[in-house]
């Protein structure tokens, strides 16, 4: 798509309205614009990015981001391994992904420029660090020549800006040494951008007065920095004009902006007080899950118990534990605990405790890939225990509605005593959008029914509706009880042999967990509800890049809908139904083909797969190309 | 005001599976017995056991119980205790499920200490999977996985829990009905993790592994049973002693000049002297009791006191105000 020469942004019809800022002149009007960040670890990319995301915010747009790490924390500063990247779209119509390539990179050195040049189209905006490209940093990054004198950018918008030196002369007398200076340069920058896109740096200013409290020359010398760019932009003629994104037209209410490991973390919380009980988490680090650990050992008011346990296993046990006592327990982790934990879930599986198991994929196997997407352990969540125990299992598809489904399984455990898994992915878990926070007096009531009567209490004596056994927590009189591992009897659950009672038993438990479907809502279509010739059948994290190619499709006249499920197992109960009415059944994912096959097995339906396993979101384009594809083929 | 409590009020209705004349038979009678004393509501005990044979335990105390999975007892017991502190918890582990595939949640219960009281049952074997050498086995064992002999280097319970900065050490012996219930008394009074090793005889696959210490005729001169404060002296006739030569520690006769005063009183708190004690290879005698004993914050009453701290400081958890915090703003 050819973008007009001084232009970054799909460009719409320019209005004389002012930004949302007043000092502003009016600017030239975008519909959207998709910004990356990126530099060294240390350059502060990430912090740039979130500050923008939340001034963006606040300007009223809609949001999608897409940080990108890199796997070392401390890589050799300059090198291509050590490059930290943040993309964000910030539009005035709803968006649903954080862009498939930016239409602006700001590359803080030669190796940022060479690990993200590729995604820039021709016309794009580049903003560079000029005094970064100097022989040192260009040889790091594997450069022959200097690419900004060589003419190999020419087909970009180059904008060389002497950061570091403008950063510098900006916190000259301040007494900071030179590295502290160095530290600056991000919000230079992010107050350059917040300018050119006529954001409000207000909230960054509130920002940094929070994070630099205690250090009030730091505090000082970054707000100098902030506003040296900011006014940079305003005052010299580098840049033609600046842009304006107007607000989205989105639902009235209260937000915020949210990340899918926090909104995790707050749906949990929000479940256990919702019941009544105290929430406990045994968890042991791994990237992407930490989080989530991190942001509930905040919580301890509420109460929240924290264990940061001695592995996988122990987090899992230790929360075993904690159900056991009466506790909203949890387990957070990534793939490779996932296998860790495997031989505990099944313990919880038979003893029946509520458990919420968080798996934030990332692309694997093994180590893998820690700091990027993947959506490969769906099969594992199914089945990766041993004997007959299955589980339900949600996947949350943005990163606000982690919310909902941390919430929704901490529901689904309490009310059919069961572990849960709940499948989340680092796209989810570090991307951020606009929340309009939910009614906490409306969120569904978790109702959490302790046994106190030992009038004929028996451990495994069942509701009759959802098949769930009594919870008789230590500490209630007349309920003592044991339970374990070993296959056990109907009702007693006093340890059993008999090969009919180990049948009954397991059976019994496949039921409770199929009945769970009774609840699921009925399936949503996006599109053609009477049906048509493809459906896009998806789960997870891919539903914004789904959506928007969907869309667009759609737009060009093609019949082709979106279905994007929530619940993995059980599946929708009308789903099959629902599938049967398209000629055609597209499943795409980041992974070999896992809900295919599911679909495959349960409703003999001839899904088609469109797999892609490089630690990478889908893009939108890839998608719109593989919908045609299979709406002609 | 309930009436007092009595052994059988702690006996289930569940048949006993343990192979006739198994040491676990004796110690299971031993913490019935006791467990009436501590005057704590059954609903307020809870026993927590791996897998083996000695994890059984749990089905046989009428109290909560938990038969988990293999090893991973003591991490069970952790979350359980770190969020009802409220509660009595025990874990019962073996050899194997606590010092082989559950070592390391052994060790970190400890040096955590976690209020728990941990009874490890070590018969040096794998008994429930019917007799290979275990963690605590001697090297040059022949069983069913080590035909030639086992060139594998034992751990030692006591040196372990020690090592891992456990603050309550001790071990007893399967037949010595009364030190075996002192020392679980003494077990149980211990805030913390205390561990006790209790040394049980499996007669089906290492039969008579401790025949020295428990066989009447003999096992006077080869336990040490260890008294705080008291001098360490042992043998039939209580003549025997052990004394310091330099650094390392000697069993000297008594008599011939030889006095009491010359020997090694024991001191719970000596963690050197504990080291020095478990780690008593024949010809020396083999000690039985408190190793050491020592007190220190536990993690569950310090956890929970961070908890009583934020909610003293911020007040009780208000998930609208939570949601809210940081940058909101209202789109109209
Ligand atoms: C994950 C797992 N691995 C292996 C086993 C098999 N297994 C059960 S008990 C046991 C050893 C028990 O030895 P110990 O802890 O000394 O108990 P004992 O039977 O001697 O009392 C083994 C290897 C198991 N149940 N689970
Ligand atoms: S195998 Fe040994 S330890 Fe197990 S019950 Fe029999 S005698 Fe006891
Ligand atoms: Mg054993």
């Amino acid at each position: 798509m050819a973008l007009p020469p001084e232009a970054a942004g799909h460009a719409v019809e320019s209005s004389g309205l002012g930004g949302g800022n007043a000092a502003h002149k009016p600017g030239v009007r975008r519909d959207s614009v998709v910004i990356r960040f990126a530099g060294d670890s240390g350059d502060g990319m990430q912090l740039a990015g979130m500050q923008f995301t939340a001034e963006s915010a606040l300007a009223g747009n809609d949001i999608a981001t897409l940080p990108d790490f890199p796997a070392e924390i401390r890589a050799p500063a300059g090198t291509l391994a050590g490059v930290s990247g943040f993309q964000l779209n910030f539009s005035s119509r709803e968006v649903f992904t954080a862009g498939d390539e930016p239409n602006v990179l700001v590359a803080m050195n030669p190796a940022a420029l060479k690990a993200n040049l590729d995604d820039l189209p021709p016309n794009g905006v580049l903003i560079v660090d000029r005094e970064a490209f100097n022989d040192a940093n260009l040889k790091r990054a594997g450069y022959t020549s200097n690419p900004l004198n060589d003419h190999s950018l020419d087909k970009y918008q180059v904008f060389q800006v002497d950061v570091t030196k403008l950063t510098t002369l900006a916190l000259h007398g301040t007494g900071l040494n030179n590295r502290a200076v160095f530290r600056c340069r991000n919000l230079f920058v992010l107050g350059m951008l917040s300018w050119l896109y006529q954001r409000p740096i207000e909230s960054t200013q509130r920002w940094l007065e929070g994070r630099f409290k205690k250090t009030p020359e730091l505090l000082e010398a970054n707000l100098m920095a902030l506003k040296a760019g900011y006014n940079y932009g305003d005052t010299t003629e580098m840049f033609a004009s600046s842009y304006e994104v107007p607000a989205a037209t989105i639902k009235a209410g209260l937000y915020r902006n949210i990340t899918g490991n926090s909104a995790t973390a707050l749906g949990f919380v929000a479940a256990a007080m919702s019941a009544g009980r105290p929430l406990f988490l045994g968890s042991y680090p791994i990237t992407p899950a930490s989080d989530i650990l991190h942001e509930l050992a905040g919580f301890k008011n509420f109460p929240v118990y924290t264990f940061q346990a001695e592995d996988e296993i122990a987090g899992v046990a230790s929360a075993i534990g904690a159900a056991f006592g009466g506790a909203i327990a949890l387990t957070t982790t990534s793939g490779p605990g996932m296998n860790l934990k495997a031989e505990a879930v099944g313990l919880a599986v038979k003893t029946e405790l509520p458990l919420v198991i968080t798996d934030v994929q990332r692309a694997g196997p093994s180590t893998g890939m820690p700091t990027k997407p993947e959506q490969a352990d769906l099969l594992v969540a199914m089945y990766g225990r041993h004997g007959e125990s299955p589980i339900p299992v949600i996947a949350a598809s943005t990163p606000a509605d982690c919310f909902d489904c941390a919430y929704e399984a901490v529901r689904l455990a309490t009310k059919y005593m069961t572990p849960v898994i709940l499948l989340t992915d680092n796209q989810l878990a570090n991307g951020a959008e606009p929340w309009l926070l939910p009614d906490v007096s409306k969120l569904p009531d978790i109702k959490v029914h302790l046994a106190t009567d030992p009038n004929g209490f028996m451990p495994y004596r069942r509701d009759t509706e959802t098949l769930a056994r009594p919870w008789a927590v230590p500490g209630t009189p007349g309920l003592e009880h044991r339970i374990g591992g070993l296959s056990s009897e109907d009702l007693t659950g006093n340890v059993s042999y008999s090969p009919a009672n180990n049948e009954l038993m397991v059976r019994t438990r496949a039921r409770k967990i199929a009945g769970i479907a009774r609840e699921i809502p009925p399936t949503e279509i996006f599109g053609d509800a009477q049906g048509g010739d493809l459906v896009v059948l998806g789960w997870g994290s891919t539903f914004g890049s789904l959506r928007e190619a969907v869309k667009q499709v759609r737009e060009k006249g093609k019949s082709v809908s979106h279905i994007h499920v929530r619940y993995l197992n059980p599946l929708p109960s009308d789903l099959g139904d629902q599938l049967r009415k398209f000629k055609k059944v597209l499943v795409p994912e980041l992974n070999m083909g896992q809900l295919s096959k599911l679909v495959r097995a349960d409703y003999l339906i001839d899904a088609i797969g469109f797999n892609k396993i490089q630690g990478r979101p889908f893009k939108v384009s890839e998608l719109t190309t593989r919908i045609l594809r299979a709406l002609e083929g | 005001m309930a009436t007092a409590l009595t052994r059988k009020d702690f006996v289930t209705d569940q048949e006993v599976r343990w192979c006739p004349g198994c040491g676990d038979y004796a110690i299971l009678a031993q913490v019935q017995k006791i467990m009436p004393e501590f005057g704590i509501p059954r609903e307020n005990i809870v026993f927590i056991s791996g897998i083996g044979c000695s994890s059984r335990f749990p089905y046989y105390m009428n109290t909560y119980g938990f038969h988990t999975i293999h090893g991973r007892a003591p991490a069970i017991a952790t979350g359980l205790k770190v969020s009802r502190p409220d509660l009595d918890v025990w874990v019962v582990t073996g050899d194997g499920d606590g010092l082989s595939i559950g070592g390391n949640h052994l060790i970190h219960a400890l040096r955590r200490n976690i209020d728990l009281n941990i009874l490890l049952f070590n018969n040096r074997i794998y008994g429930l999977t019917k007799g290979q050498y275990s963690p605590t086995s001697e090297v040059g064992k022949v069983t069913k996985s080590s035909p030639m002999g086992s060139v594998d280097y034992p751990f030692n319970p006591i040196t372990v829990a020690l090592g891992a900065s456990a603050t309550f050490v001790a071990r007893t012996i399967d037949v010595e009905q009364k030190h075996l219930g002192e020392t679980l008394k003494r077990a149980h009074a211990h805030r913390g993790a205390s561990f006790v090793e209790i040394l049980q005889n499996c007669n089906i696959f290492n039969d008579g592994a401790f025949n020295d210490l428990s066989d009447k005729a003999i096992k006077a001169d080869h336990q040490l049973v260890l008294e705080h404060g008291k001098p360490l002296i042992f043998g039939k006739n209580r003549d025997q002693g052990i004394r310091m030569n330099g650094q390392r520690a000697e069993v000297v006769a008594l008599g011939n000049g030889v006095t009491e005063k010359d020997l090694v009183v024991h001191d719970e708190s000596n963690l050197a002297l504990a080291f020095m004690l478990a780690n008593f290879e024949p010809p020396m005698p083999a000690p039985v009791g408190v190793f050491y004993a020592v007190s220190r914050p536990t993690y569950d009453s310090a956890m929970n006191a961070q908890l009583a701290d934020a909610k003293a400081k911020m007040g009780p958890g208000d998930v609208a105000a939570l949601l809210k915090r940081g940058d909101v703003w209202t789109v109209h």
